[in-house]
């Protein structure tokens, strides 16, 4: 299973939206991506995850980076469209206390 | 010596055409590569040869021969290559080994039998090195238990659950409140982490005079308690963010009754991520599973569940699995 990630952006604000499977052999890419986005000041990022049906700990772990990379360059990052069992993990993990998340959607494997 | 072995092999099939000779041949080549000869040597042997046994090979017969011998030798250069990449290959296969065998050795921790618990653990890892850690104290009075997750695996969970187990170590032995173990080493894994690196733990201790099962969670994967009276599985709700994303993080710590026969059931999310091809199992899963051996030993219970959800995967774990029970004795 691949990763698609597709990168837009109007005014001050960074659209990705993702589709596929966020796991050790994709999180490195989505990393790459994501990061830069987010060292700029001011911008906001958000992250669709509507497409993504799977994502293990390290999809967590890219993300983290991700948040203390805009905390630290004074952006922001959020969190949409998380199916059932990706935002199981934020819950788990207790992240979901840290990240912004907007909308969860019901359903999905 | 190999090219008058090479000529003498070359000779005899020219003049006899004995299928017998291309076997030689063919083990000629087995040995050559055990000794290394790379084909553009090969190809200089067989020029040698055929010169020798006929001088006066035409002209541009003996150019096309050195013709071969030119485009070889790129395969000549990839074969060196290959054969330093296996050196190098092994020599990292043993330093893995020495490293898998020192994290056996700094994270070997003995499982209390003497007692009013009767234990079961196992941790086996995907590959080489596992990213999962358990841990027990036993100070007669009460029973410790850690069970962790590092995320990712392989060399890098490894170094991770090193420090765990230091930091762990330099606490003072009185110190046994799970939601002050885990404020303590979140403060130790913020520092000492790359951002996007976590750790997942459960920390439980068990008063062996009162009964009362006190634990705190950063946001580990929930585990079950068993109730032996009513023969149901209840999760194990406890909630904390995982340890090295945030500077100061308290924890809530929860306390449970545990009756005779009744269990805490501790894994990791190598149990609950196991798939079978592409579906993912369900917790309710692992219940049946663990009913179906609740007669035994909790010991043999563990290496059961593990032994089926090996077998679900076909033998290939794809992450760290641990799986710990717990169970009242008396």
């Amino acid at each position: 299973m691949n990763l698609s990630i597709d990168v837009s952006r109007t005014d001050d604000i960074h659209y990705v939206k993702l589709s596929g499977e966020i796991d050790v052999y994709t999180a490195p890419k989505l990393k790459e991506t994501i990061l830069p986005l987010t060292e700029e000041e001011g911008v906001s990022v958000r992250v669709d995850l509507e497409k993504i049906n799977y994502m293990d700990s390290t999809g967590l772990g890219v993300f983290i980076s991700g948040l203390k990379s805009a905390k630290e360059h004074q952006s922001e990052l959020i969190l949409m469209n998380l199916h059932e069992r990706v935002y199981r993990l934020f819950d788990i993990t207790g992240l979901k206390e840290v990240f912004k998340i907007e909308n969860t959607v019901r359903g999905g494997n | 010596m190999v090219l008058e072995k090479y000529k003498n092999l070359l000779k005899y099939y020219l003049a006899t055409k004995d299928e017998g000779a291309l076997y030689r041949a063919d083990q000629f080549s087995k040995r050559s590569l055990q000794q290394d000869i790379s084909p553009d040597e090969i190809v200089q042997i067989h020029i040698d040869a055929l010169q020798d046994l006929y001088p006066d090979l035409p002209e541009e017969m003996r150019l096309s021969l050195h013709f071969l011998l030119e485009t070889m030798i790129s395969y000549g250069i990839a074969h060196q290559e290959f054969r330093a990449l296996r050196e190098k290959q092994f020599e990292l296969k043993s330093e893995i080994e020495v490293a898998a065998n020192m994290q056996n050795t700094l994270l070997n921790t003995v499982i209390p039998d003497d007692g009013a618990l009767d234990i079961g653990a196992i941790s086996v890892a995907a590959h080489q090195m596992n990213g999962d850690y358990y841990h027990f104290i036993n100070d007669q009075k009460n029973i410790g238990v850690a069970i962790a997750d590092v995320i990712g695996k392989g060399i890098p969970a490894a170094l991770c659950m090193s420090m765990i187990k230091y930091a762990l170590d330099t606490f003072p032995a009185n110190l046994s409140n799970p939601q002050t173990i885990l404020q303590l080493l979140n403060r130790v894994v913020e520092r000492n982490v790359e951002p996007g690196m976590f750790i997942t733990m459960f920390y439980g201790y068990y008063n062996q005079e009162d009964h009362l099962f006190h634990y705190s969670s950063a946001g580990h994967e929930p585990g079950l308690f068993y109730h032996a009276l009513s023969n149901t599985f209840e999760k194990i709700e406890a909630k904390g963010i995982v340890l090295g994303v945030q500077k100061d993080v308290t924890y809530q710590q929860y306390s449970k009754y545990l009756s005779i026969g009744d269990m805490v059931i501790l894994f990791t999310d190598g149990v609950t991520e196991c798939r079978r091809g592409d579906q993912f199992i369900q917790k309710e899963e692992i219940v049946d599973v663990i009913k179906e051996y609740i007669h035994l030993s909790a010991q043999e219970m563990v290496d059961q569940v593990y032994r089926y959800f090996e077998r679900l995967q076909d033998f290939d774990l794809r992450d760290d699995f641990t799986l710990i029970i717990l169970r009242r004795k008396y």
